[in-house]
């Protein structure tokens, strides 16, 4: 899943706002948003494996921040965006001649 | 921050071998084929995307049950060489609402042949969306947040 995609849904885009002012773990989070626990752990996931939060072990607890690097890509996705219109619109422009 | 030190735009450009007139029609009439359809902000698939070629036209995408979701408007209709058109859409990739917070992305066409015309895409003014932008970079990373990753995409867009 991209990073477009992942911040699609309105609770991985508050979680994600949550852990960018500090780092959190899964309860502080659930105990600050109407959805469960277990549906806290699997946004994260999916934040995670979007590139846009980052976990690390603090005792027997796992922290989640917001990863820089993956807030960076996001905005390049906007780039990327305009590059697949503009190379969509050359194939349909193109494939007018055959 | 400050518009003189940070590039709020994004740039793309790309050739095509085909006459002005026709990439100009290809990218308003054609728009529903053109626009990347993963990015979509209704709860249903799209079933169009739309693009109404005059000023003041509305660009929005219909769902297969019939809603839709309109993300710009059309600033400039100036065929076959110039479009200008608003990205009302927020950082949260969500509608913006006020509409002084929009960016806008320019479409210029221009002749290099008769049958090839490059086009040359720019969105700018990125910085308008302000605190949706600057707020979550800021919480990253403080002071140096916002111009940063503006500074990155420019990077990366390059």
């Amino acid at each position: 899943m991209d990073g477009w995609s992942a911040l699609a849904d309105p609770t991985r885009r508050t979680i994600l706002e949550l852990v960018a002012v500090h780092p959190r773990h899964v309860q502080e989070l659930a105990d600050r948003l109407p959805v469960s626990r277990p549906a806290v752990s699997q946004h994260l996931k999916l934040l995670k494996e979007a590139g846009l939060v980052v976990d690390q072990a603090v005792g027997t607890r796992r922290l989640y921040r917001a990863n820089p690097a993956g807030l960076a890509a996001l905005r390049a996705q906007l780039d990327r965006f305009w590059g697949q219109t503009l190379i969509n619109l050359k194939q349909q422009a193109e494939a007018e001649d055959q | 921050m400050s518009a003189d030190t940070v590039d709020t735009s994004v740039r793309t450009e790309i050739t095509l071998e085909v006459p002005l007139e026709r990439a100009f029609r290809v990218f308003t009439e054609r728009f529903d084929h053109i626009k990347p359809p993963e990015h979509n902000m209704l709860a249903v698939d799209i079933a169009q995307s739309v693009f109404e070629p005059q000023v003041g036209g509305r660009i929005y995408d219909r769902g297969v049950d019939g809603s839709e979701c309109q993300w710009g408007r059309v600033l400039t209709y100036d065929p076959p060489t110039r479009l200008v058109f608003s990205w009302d859409i927020s950082p949260r990739w969500q509608i913006e609402t006020d509409l002084a917070r929009s960016s806008e992305v320019q479409v210029r066409f221009i002749a290099e042949g008769e049958r090839r015309t490059r086009v040359e895409l720019e969105h700018r003014h990125l910085d308008r969306h302000g605190e949706g932008w600057q707020g979550l970079a800021a919480g990253v990373r403080g002071d140096q947040g916002w111009p940063l990753y503006l500074q990155r995409l420019a990077e990366v867009s390059r």
